[in-house]
């Protein structure tokens, strides 16, 4: 660990927490129809929309309707981009003349980008037309974070309203997401991108000759605008199979940094809404404070396990810690941080291999996405995410100062904790009940790269990845199979819906409670206290759950290879 | 009863029964009402038949899947000692409400009432219980009241001491806000005519043994979520250990179903399982040793969640009486005339502010009580008409009473009326100055939240008493208290709002009502809970009704009126509006005792993966001996002294659990801190000393 690499992790904290407020009360000004600085421009192209689409703005939805005119939205988002994939060949814009995506492929693609997960079975370069890319895959990039976005609204619409029958309008919502925040920042991102060297072309991959006379192809396209989404509305899939590691996804520091901030902006901008929203900003700072200590700790360890290599490196003479599967321009830092951001947030870019780090650095990742990416978290999940955590822990907890447990002015009942067991209950289903499915298939066993705990932690991470709709893959594991397409995508559709729908009931439950004003026996939801608390709670009640799993999987890797021990080839 | 009866918790005439009721309560129908602990029966039974299955196919003391038979026997006794401590628990928190019940039915003997046929007072005897409601009785001295009702006739009293154990009998009459009796009291002297009220098997005594016994009781909401919260926990924890078979096959390592069931077990949330129903039943019999009975769980859960107490300023805030304070003369009269005049004006007068005035005008101005007969002196008593009393003596009159009669009685004493209906002023003893004067004093006392009395002698004004609302001792720091819990006290008076604001400033409540209606008092309510508040109030009369009805926590005086005990979802026995106070802090202790052997119960895992999780992967991966960070002798030996902890837990806080955390009125936020240390960091760490102990005594002792 190096003094720049600390310096690197808190200037990229300070900037993530300056960006904080003014994006949180822009977004709370855009949600509650107010008037922005873009308005002038955008009042119009959304008065349009509306107009097209037979939305009335004024009228508001219960939260079972806002939830099935999300779920169908969904639906024919689906559609469209399975049917995309299918037929690309006979579509223009493919200068490359991709063929047909094949059908289980196509499924696991699209089940992937329209629940905000991006897991990437395929190489970008060598499977999809430009088309896909842009209709297909940018174009859920963009709506699957707007709907991330838009339920974390409804559910702090759920906190902060009394007596209410609604939540919102889903179609409001979404189209002010996507026109007021999402567009603005990616036009400009995107033109950052292009300026640091990253292409946006429809013209055809170029041959280049190199330096011993070799013929290399380029893969080139519309890159920079999906980067930018990608990053900002925490999807993470890449244009390219090598992802943010591509030169051509991330060319430099300075483009590696702002796509790191990005991951994490609007998700802690969030945080600062809810606390505007509830009426007061300091709820919202203790919620970005727990996400904050489990943030840090990740990176620490993270950066401390990578930067102190292992003894088998050391052994050889490899000091300065694990640089395998890193990229030089970015360093051991650069890396180790973008794997806790990218893991802690649902967004599962990657710039360096996370099957490569050591068993301690590559447990962080996996521990972030089990504990359901709370930490910032996907846009819009990550706050809807932790606040069911919260409703946990006020129930737990709260009993304790002798008082029916209360947040934010709302009593935490029998429905409450109903809905939100529910929601948490979706994770460690899919992510253990596949991982033992698989762990005892030998089929499934054969798509893994190595033995030993190292492969169990491959399909773990598979599967943990792609329930917590992070998308990242810890490499190694062949996913391209009729299994791996089938399990992951069911377990990318459970992560997601299954969890909204009870997080949707709980808003819908709390809207219509009364809100009780807050008193000197109130349990206290802004300071230290409440933040250890929620923190205890999450890795007691989140995180040991999976204790028995890491303990197969990375820990006794971390453990053998101290002891200088390796589990047969590979590694 | 209940304070004489208090009952130990180490009663073998409580301990005994409960042990068999363990056993009986083993019964799935029962269980399945608590999760976890059902759960728990389920896995025991599962790995017993498992057990039997392996011990006739091996002759050779090894189970199928590996480990001995006499491991797999110790480690399944355990799993079913886990349910019957639970058991215990609850049967024990039971057995205090049964030993009640007990001493409370041997009150409810066989009764005889005289059912009046409707003439006169000619009555036929019938057995009590064929009693109807609207039936009228006769219950004469000796008898005993067959039935709850309403005195219709008479005035009696009546011992009641079978219901609320204090022997002083009371005074039950027709009308007004003592008219209502209970079943299985008894008349010690006169006769009433009661109005049934209460059908046979429905009478208060009737729902008063079947609530301490707690065979109604009903899960509270608190109870409902966290025994969704539990269910919820066990099932993330049956995902947790059924995937660890497949893992540990893919490692090419296998481990047994006892073993598994061990770890599930542990984990899963038995502690506050398996106290959960204890503690709500203590909590019920706290109260119920307080003399306040609670109609349901509900409702002492509510009294925790109290944000407004709205307290009767008499005898609550107050001592039910006024004291004469001071003497004020107008000028012209010496204080010792005043005092002198005053104090014979209220040698008849019986009542404590007539007695206080006696009594002052002797310690202040030494003028000694004298003799009403040898001063052959007339009595005037007080009647609402006049609205006040007074002596005449020696051909002069003296009076006192409400300053506006007093002046309406010297003026028309002092002046004829004349034909023409003119007053025409005869003599001039009471100057426009000298009433000016006394309303000036008069207001003077009612801005400082006295009363004042004035005092005439022969249609002179002299001047007048203060009366003063004396404020009971400590209560001031009570609602000091009340403050720092997050609760408003609101004081309800009937007084002027002058008078009410004064007497608010000194106790130091936090706002009053003043001049308040029955329907006055139901609007507050009513707003107080459309902003979102919970609110409690106590009452008795028949307009108290609605109020009571509408509060959250409505507690009714048991000398109440049968319309109040009605309405109210609490009933106090001892009548003492002050246990209000007292009777927040139940419901809160109730809750939190909850709310910290949950946080407990949960922070326990995090000793027990230790325990269990390298104990059953060290055999295929050596390397996770490391996290056996509490040196346990051998793997088997740390999973049973970690199922060994988990259940002596149970027994170990079972005291805790049926006295309760004790509240303290210190804030919410050092109160969290407080409990978030004991039972929070307690809890995580109290398992790993536990169970490293339980391990040298099993070592020792060769169990494995």
């Amino acid at each position: 660990m190096t003094s720049n690499g600390l310096i690197q992790i808190a200037l990229f904290c300070l900037v993530v927490l300056v960006l904080t407020r003014p994006l949180g009360g822009y977004m709370t000004r855009v949600f509650a129809g107010e008037r922005t600085f873009l308005s002038p421009v955008l009042k119009p192209v959304e008065t349009l929309v509306f107009r097209l689409g037979g939305v009335d703005a004024s009228r508001e939805q219960h939260w079972l309707t806002y939830t099935i005119a999300m779920l169908l939205f969904h639906a024919g988002g689906f559609l469209l981009l399975y049917a995309l994939m299918r037929v690309q060949d006979l579509l223009p814009f493919n200068p490359q003349g991709m063929a047909a995506v094949a059908p289980d492929l196509a499924f696991n693609t699209a089940i992937s980008f329209i629940t905000n997960t991006n897991w990437q079975n395929y190489g970008g370069e060598s499977t999809m037309g430009y088309l896909v890319q842009m209709l297909g895959l940018t174009h859920q990039n963009f709506l699957s974070a707007a709907t991330g976005i838009v339920l974390g609204m409804a559910l702090i619409r759920g906190f902060s309203r009394a007596s209410a029958q609604t939540v919102g309008n889903f179609w409001v919502d979404i189209t002010r997401c996507t026109l007021y925040v999402l567009l603005p920042i990616c036009v400009v991102f995107t033109l950052f991108l292009v300026w640091q060297g990253i292409p946006q072309t429809l013209g055809p991959y170029v041959d280049a000759a190199t330096l011993d006379g070799g013929k290399q192809t380029l893969a080139l396209g519309p890159v920079a605008s999906q980067v930018a989404i990608k990053m900002l509305g925490t999807n993470g899939g890449g244009f390219f199979n090598a992802n943010a590691a591509h030169p051509f996804e991330n060319p430099t520091a300075l483009s590696n940094f702002l796509q790191m901030v990005s991951i994490f902006a609007l998700g802690a901008a969030l945080t600062n809404v809810f606390g505007r929203m509830v009426g007061n900003e300091k709820q919202g700072w203790a919620i970005l404070g727990a996400m904050g200590v489990l943030f840090v700790a990740g990176v620490a360890v993270t950066y401390w396990a990578e930067a102190a290599g292992t003894p088998a490196l050391n052994a050889l003479g490899l000091s300065g810690g694990n640089m395998e599967g890193k990229e030089l321009r970015f360093g051991i830092v650069a890396s180790a941080l973008f794997a806790v951001i990218t893991t802690a947030a649902s967004c599962g870019a990657v710039n360096a291999m996370h099957d490569s780090f050591t068993a301690l650095g590559g447990m962080i990742p996996l521990i972030n996405m089990e504990l359901g990416e709370i930490i910032v978290g996907g846009v819009g999940a990550g706050l809807y995410g932790m606040l069911l955590f919260v409703v946990i822990t006020m129930f737990v907890a709260g009993l304790m100062v002798g008082r029916t447990p209360e947040y934010v002015g709302k009593k935490i009942e029998a429905k409450e904790v109903k809905m939100a067991m529910l929601a948490i209950l979706i994770l460690p289903l899919m992510m253990l009940g596949w991982t033992a499915v698989a762990t005892v298939l030998p089929s499934a066993v054969a798509s893994i790269a190595n033995p030993g705990p190292h492969g169990f932690s491959e399909i773990l991470y598979a599967f943990t990845s792609a329930t917590a709709n992070n998308g990242s893959a810890f490499g190694g594991l062949t996913g391209n199979t009729f299994f791996y397409n089938l399990t992951l995508a069911s377990s990318m559709f459970v992560g997601r819906f299954l969890m909204i729908v009870p997080a949707m009931a709980l808003a819908g439950a709390l809207a219509a409670k009364k809100t009780v004003p807050a008193s000197a026996g109130t349990f206290p939801t802004t300071g230290g206290l409440f933040v250890g608390l929620l923190v205890g709670v999450i890795l007691i009640v989140g995180g040991l759950t999976f204790f028995p799993a890491l303990s197969l999987g990375p820990i006794v890797e971390h453990l053998a290879a101290a002891a200088g021990q390796s589990f047969g080839a590979g590694g | 009863m209940a304070r004489s009866h208090s009952v130990s918790l180490l009663d073998p005439a409580i301990l005994l029964p409960a042990v068999g009721a363990s056993f009986r309560k083993l019964d799935p129908r029962a269980m399945v009402k608590n999760p976890v602990m059902f759960v728990v029966e389920v896995v025991a039974l599962l790995t017993t038949v498992l057990f039997v299955r392996d011990l006739i196919t091996s002759g050779t003391g090894l189970s199928a899947s590996g480990g001995s038979l006499g491991f797999s026997f110790q480690i399944i006794l355990w799993l079913w000692f886990t349910v019957l401590f639970a058991n215990f628990a609850e049967a024990v928190a039971e057995g205090r409400g049964k030993a009640q019940a007990e001493s409370l039915r041997r009150t409810r003997t066989e009764t005889v009432a005289k059912l009046l046929t409707g003439e006169g007072d000619a009555f036929r005897t019938v057995p009590g219980t064929s009693l109807k409601v609207g039936d009228v009785v006769l219950v004469e001295a000796g008898d005993i009241i067959p039935s709850d009702g309403e005195v219709v006739e008479g005035v009696a009293s009546v011992n009641e001491a079978a219901i609320t154990g204090e022997s002083a009998p009371v005074i039950r009459e027709s009308g007004g806000d003592r008219s209502a009796v209970t079943g299985g009291t008894t008349v010690v002297s006169d006769h009433l005519k009661v109005r049934i009220t209460a059908a046979a098997g429905a009478t208060f005594l009737d729902r008063m043994i079947a609530l301490v016994e707690g065979a109604e009781r009903q899960k509270t909401p608190n109870e409902i979520a966290l025994n969704i919260l539990l269910a919820g926990m066990t099932l993330i924890f049956i995902f947790a250990t059924a995937s660890i078979p497949s893992f540990a096959y893919y490692a090419g390592g296998s481990i047994s179903v006892v073993v598994l069931v061990a770890l599930f077990v542990t984990l899963i949330p038995t502690t506050i399982g398996a106290l959960l129903s204890a503690i709500g039943i203590a909590g019920m019999d706290r109260l119920v040793r307080f003399n306040v009975l609670a109609m349901s769980g509900r409702a002492v859960e509510a009294a925790g969640d109290v944000d407004t107490l709205l307290l009767d300023k008499t005898g609550t805030i107050t001592l039910g009486n006024r004291q004469a304070s001071a003497f004020h003369p107008v000028r012209g009269v010496s204080e010792q005339d005043l005092a002198d005049a005053a104090q014979l004006a209220s040698l008849a007068d019986e009542t404590p502010e007539g007695r206080s005035i006696v009594v002052l005008a002797k310690e202040k101005y030494a003028i000694r009580g004298r003799d009403m007969a040898s001063l052959n002196a007339h009595f005037v008593p007080f009647t609402a008409q006049t609205r006040m009393s007074g002596v005449d003596v020696d051909g002069s009159s003296v009076r006192k009473g409400a300053v506006d009669a007093i002046l309406t009685y010297v003026q028309a004493g002092a002046s004829t009326v004349t034909a023409s209906g003119a007053v025409q002023n005869v003599r001039t003893l009471v100057s426009q100055e000298s009433i000016r004067e006394i309303n000036a004093i008069a207001e003077e006392i009612a801005k400082s939240g006295g009363t004042p009395l004035a005092v005439a002698r022969d249609g002179r004004l002299l001047g007048v008493i203060h009366l003063k609302d004396i404020v009971k001792g400590g209560i001031r720091e009570r609602f000091a208290e009340l403050r720092r819990m997050g609760i408003r006290t609101v004081m309800i008076t009937g007084d002027n709002a002058l008078t009410a604001a004064a007497i608010a400033a000194e106790a130091g409540v936090d706002d009053f009502l003043a001049q308040a209606t029955p329907e006055a008092k139901l609007r507050l309510i009513r707003d107080e809970q459309a902003k979102g508040k919970l609110v409690a109030m106590c009452g008795d009369g028949t307009n108290d009704a609605p109020a009571l009805a509408q509060a959250d926590v409505g507690v009714a005086m048991n000398t109440g009126t049968v319309a109040a005990r009605e309405a109210g979802n609490m009933v106090d026995l001892d009548s003492d509006p002050t246990k209000l106070i007292e009777i927040v802090e139940i419901g809160k202790a109730l809750l939190m005792t909850r709310g910290s052997l949950t946080t407990f119960s949960i922070a326990n895992d995090v000793a027990k993966y230790f325990a269990i999780i390298p104990a059953m992967f060290v055999a295929f991966y050596p390397q996770l001996g490391t996290l056996n960070v509490m040196a346990l002798h051998s793997p088997q030996s740390a999973i049973l002294s970690a199922i060994i902890f988990n259940a002596l837990i149970i027994i170990a806080l079972i005291p805790l659990a049926l006295k309760g955390v004790a509240f303290r009125p210190i804030g919410a936020a050092a109160l969290l801190k407080r409990n978030l240390l004991i039972y929070g960091l307690g809890g995580i760490l109290v398992p790993f000393v536990g169970i490293k102990a339980i391990d040298l005594a099993v070592t020792a002792l060769h169990l494995v």
